[in-house]
């Protein structure tokens, strides 16, 4: 962490935090930190006719571990020709060679991310049992901050649990492993359907009863809530639906989102919902099957909009070719079957499964066009932006390198219909859609929502990443943009978010005129929540690892060295 | 037609990609410019003058451009890659990945090459006079998109992974191959004069073969239906005729089953 102080003058501030759109003033930072004023030694960067925002925070991207790994190792034709920059090259600049493009390697993402102002990135599924993994990887990635979420919703303790309707076990059982895999909060996948793939079967419903276990995803789902408030964590519980992209599913989805309607928010990190519904894109659609497929957008996001207990991000589809992984087994499998491509199918014992299949969303198909599309019309009927945030599911829909373009979509309906114009299918495409009826085109303000304070603040981090007020972190990324006069040309604002005019992330410059100067100085944040001792759940897991597990109890805990640069947040936990 | 000469100077230590060394890098350049085009030895950017003299101008575009490179490239890498017009003949032995994702023109090459030639090409010609390495005409590591186009042809022998994942275009193998030939294949058509060891076909969705020697060991899954005569590559013989890969799936078309067709010379 740098020490110098540095003032940013004269920038256009955007801040939804602090309520500022536009404002010309100066960022000052010392220590790593926002602060009130420096002294008149601090280095001085100009921002004149240039946009200031806090650095950005990624809610949603599967970034390290084992199953991006895997999908490294299957594809080696996702590096040829994505590296930049060769390793001359780099090792004359001083930092490491990038390569892939869909499954980047860490240093790519690092890199990547930075130069897209990015401070924080979420890893969205965490394998406990391969935690070590993910923290090795997370450590390996350079400049940005990164926390994991371990998954919970086909965890057999969890299931025993839930199906007794013990809450407050379920809950010692959280906060035991979040502390045991430094992870950070409470994921489900596919609840009941990812274990279900252990038999063969999958769960498409509610209420489909899990093999063995009898218990359904229903269930599984409102006791992850009730848990998550229990333990009054900083994150909600994180939720990826059954019955994922599949035609039809968005009633199932809003099903599933009504659930939280019954849950109090309790915590004391200013977060407001009790269930984040990641990548909605793909729990939208409408129609019987693929004929005739059409978007729910409007649907689901009529009721996002009425439910202040939810959050929700986007999972836009980019049009690019890429690598969909998910916990969801059985999706993969299905995919798999759709597309022919290669398929890895990995089960990680007591406690979850993956999957990985390359996928390519070509503009010719007109399918991928309505999914492009229902991403971003989720987007764009939102009400509150401050609880829509901008994914791409990364790798699923695309990658994250594509957010300055889904930024550039939202922002602008030109760049939108000059897309929708190149389609082959662009008459059925605008049939089974929306997009082309909506004129709204997002401001910056708005965008620094859905990037910034919106995803910080849901995920309870609202007083360190997201914003520029004093005492917050020092990640602060100048674009080249001018706020009064912004650019005809769309590309350029794409241009703008992808390479940082300037880029500080916890005080210290790391990218200036879009090229990484720095490796930074990178933090993992996890979660540590302090409850009393639960003899019964410590005998049940002291018992399943000497009956179940293939590791022993002492090998499976996450050691302090495998993340070195930690940012701990406690939670005590009120019996 | 403008014609530039590289008469090899200095075997590079380690491998010299000569991702520059083709008509469209060099069309429209002087022989003082194309000297200083880059390629890599490891990780240190080199220039075509620390390997090559260079004389002659190319022509204005890539199909007014000829290249000879008048002694031994053993030791370059990615020649005529992907290049789109124009010839490159090289009078000696070339390395890895010639003509890789090459979209037209003609490349000689009057020696060996190694492997990975021809990768994923999309059209042109690729001819050799001696032998070629393994995965000829074949799609790159791990990408399921191989060959679309062209035409190559070995004189000599070639190793294994001819054709995977082949989807169009003509691979002809004069003399012998040894294993995995259009593994995973859905389209083209590969023409081996020799003898084959074995797995040939495997996982082949559509597409010919056709082999004028003989295949040691025979895939399981290729069921024969008949026995036909037929002209292949200026040959007229009598050829059985098998359907597979039975164990992969295949598409329908007008409500027919489509499998692959290897073509096995028949015993005289």
């Amino acid at each position: 962490m740098a020490s110098g102080e540095i003032i940013v003058k004269g920038g256009f501030i955007v801040d939804p935090t602090q309520k500022m759109d536009g404002v010309v003033g100066d960022i000052a930072i010392k220590d790593g930190k926002i602060v009130d004023k420096v002294s008149s030694s601090a280095k001085v960067i100009d921002a004149k006719g240039k946009v200031v925002m806090a650095g950005g925070v990624d809610v949603h991207s599967h970034v390290a571990g084992p199953k991006v790994n895997a999908g490294r190792l299957m594809r080696p034709e996702d590096k040829l020709l994505s590296g930049f920059c060769r390793s001359g090259m780099a090792q004359k600049n001083g930092y490491r060679m990038e390569s892939g493009f869909s499954i980047p390697s860490v240093f790519k993402t690092g890199y990547a991310y930075a130069r897209m102002g990015y401070s924080f990135v979420m890893e969205a599924a965490m394998p406990p049992l391969l935690a070590p993994h993910v923290h090795e990887e997370i450590h390996d990635t350079p400049i940005i901050d990164e926390a994991a979420l371990p998954v919970f919703a086909n965890n057999w303790f969890v299931m025993d649990y839930l199906k007794k309707g013990e809450v407050e076990n379920t809950a010692a059982y959280i906060a035991w492993l979040l502390r045991a895999t430094k992870g950070f909060g409470v994921k489900c996948v596919n609840p009941g359907g990812t274990a279900a793939w252990g038999w063969g079967l999958n769960c498409l419903n509610l209420d489909d009863q899990v093999p063995y276990f009898e218990i359904t995803p229903r269930e599984i789902i409102t006791g992850l809530l009730q848990a998550n408030e229990y333990l009054g964590l900083p994150h909600s519980m994180h939720i990826h639906q059954n019955d994922l992209g599949n035609p039809g599913n968005y009633k199932g989805t809003i099903e599933s989102l009504k659930i939280s309607e019954n849950i109090k928010t309790k915590n004391k990190f200013g977060r407001e919902q009790v269930m984040h519904s990641t990548h909605l894109q793909f729990h939208s659609y409408k129609g019987e099957n693929w004929g005739n497929f059409e978007s729910g957008a409007k649907e689901v996001m009529d009721y996002v909009n009425k439910n202040k207990a939810l959050t929700v991000d986007t999972g836009n589809v980019t049009l690019d070719e890429t690598t969909t992984m998910t916990a969801d087994g059985p999706f993969e499998h299905h995919l798999h079957g759709l597309n022919h491509l290669k398929w890895v199918n990995v089960d990680v014992e007591l406690e979850t499964a993956a999957g990985v299949v390359p996928y390519v969303y070509d503009p010719n198909i007109k399918v991928c066009d309505i999914q492009w599309a229902i991403g971003l019309e989720l987007a764009l009927f939102a009400k509150d932006m401050n609880r829509t945030f901008i994914t791409t599911d990364h790798p699923n829909a695309g990658p994250f390198t594509r957010y300055p373009r889904v930024i550039k979509w939202l922002m602008s309906r030109k760049a939108r219909e000059a897309v929708l114009d190149s389609f082959r299918h662009k008459d059925k495409v605008i049939e089974a859609t929306h997009l082309h009826t909506l004129d709204r085109e997002l401001t910056l303000f708005e965008i620094a929502q859905m990037t910034r304070s919106g995803p910080a603040k849901c995920l309870g981090l609202g007083s360190y990443y997201g914003g520029l007020a004093p005492g917050m972190g020092g990640d602060v990324m100048i674009l080249d943009l001018n706020y009064k006069d912004m650019p005809k040309d769309p590309e350029k604002i794409e241009a703008a978010f992808q390479r940082a005019a300037c880029f500080i992330k916890s005080g210290e410059i790391v990218v200036k005129d879009g090229e990484v100067v720095s490796n930074g100085h990178k933090k993992t944040v996890w979660v540590n929540a302090k409850m009393p001792e639960n003899p019964q759940v410590m005998r049940d897991i002291t018992q399943s690892f000497t009956k179940d597990y293939t590791v022993d109890l002492i090998n499976y805990v996450v050691r302090d060295y495998l993340a070195p640069h930690p940012m701990v947040i406690d939670v005590d936990v009120e019996a | 037609m403008a014609t530039v000469t590289l008469k090899p100077t200095k075997v590079p230590e380690l491998m010299f990609e000569g991702y520059s060394i083709n008509p469209d890098a060099f069309a429209g350049k002087t022989a003082a410019q194309i000297a200083e085009l880059p390629g890599h030895e490891g990780k240190i950017v080199m220039k075509l003058a620390d390997f090559f003299t260079i004389s002659g101008d190319a022509g204005a575009t890539a199909a007014e451009t000829d290249i000879v490179i008048a002694g031994d490239c053993s030791r370059v890498k990615y020649i005529g890659a992907r290049m789109t017009a124009g010839t490159v003949t090289v009078n000696g032995n070339a390395d890895m990945y010639v003509g890789g994702w090459m979209k037209g023109g003609k490349i000689h090459i009057k020696g060996n090459m190694d492997s990975f030639c021809g990768i994923q090409m999309e059209g042109g010609e690729l001819l050799c006079d001696g032998n070629a390495g393994n995965h000829v005409g074949c799609a790159y590591r791990g990408d399921w998109r191989g060959m679309k186009g062209g035409t190559i042809r070995v004189r000599g022998n070639a190793g294994n992974d001819i054709g995977t994942f082949m989807l169009g275009g003509t691979i002809i193998i004069e003399k012998n191959a040894f294993i995995h030939v259009s593994t995973h294949a859905e389209g083209g058509t590969v023409i081996i004069k020799g003898d084959v060891e074995g797995r040939v076909g495997g996982q082949m969705v559509k597409g010919d073969m056709y082999v004028l020697g003989k295949i040691k060991f025979m895939m399981p899954g290729y069921q024969k239906i008949d026995t036909i005569e037929k002209e292949v590559d200026g040959v007229k013989a009598k050829f059985d005729h098998y359907i597979g890969d039975l164990g992969e799936r295949h598409p329908k078309s007008k409500g027919q089953i489509v499998y692959a067709n290897l073509y096995l010379k028949a015993a005289a």
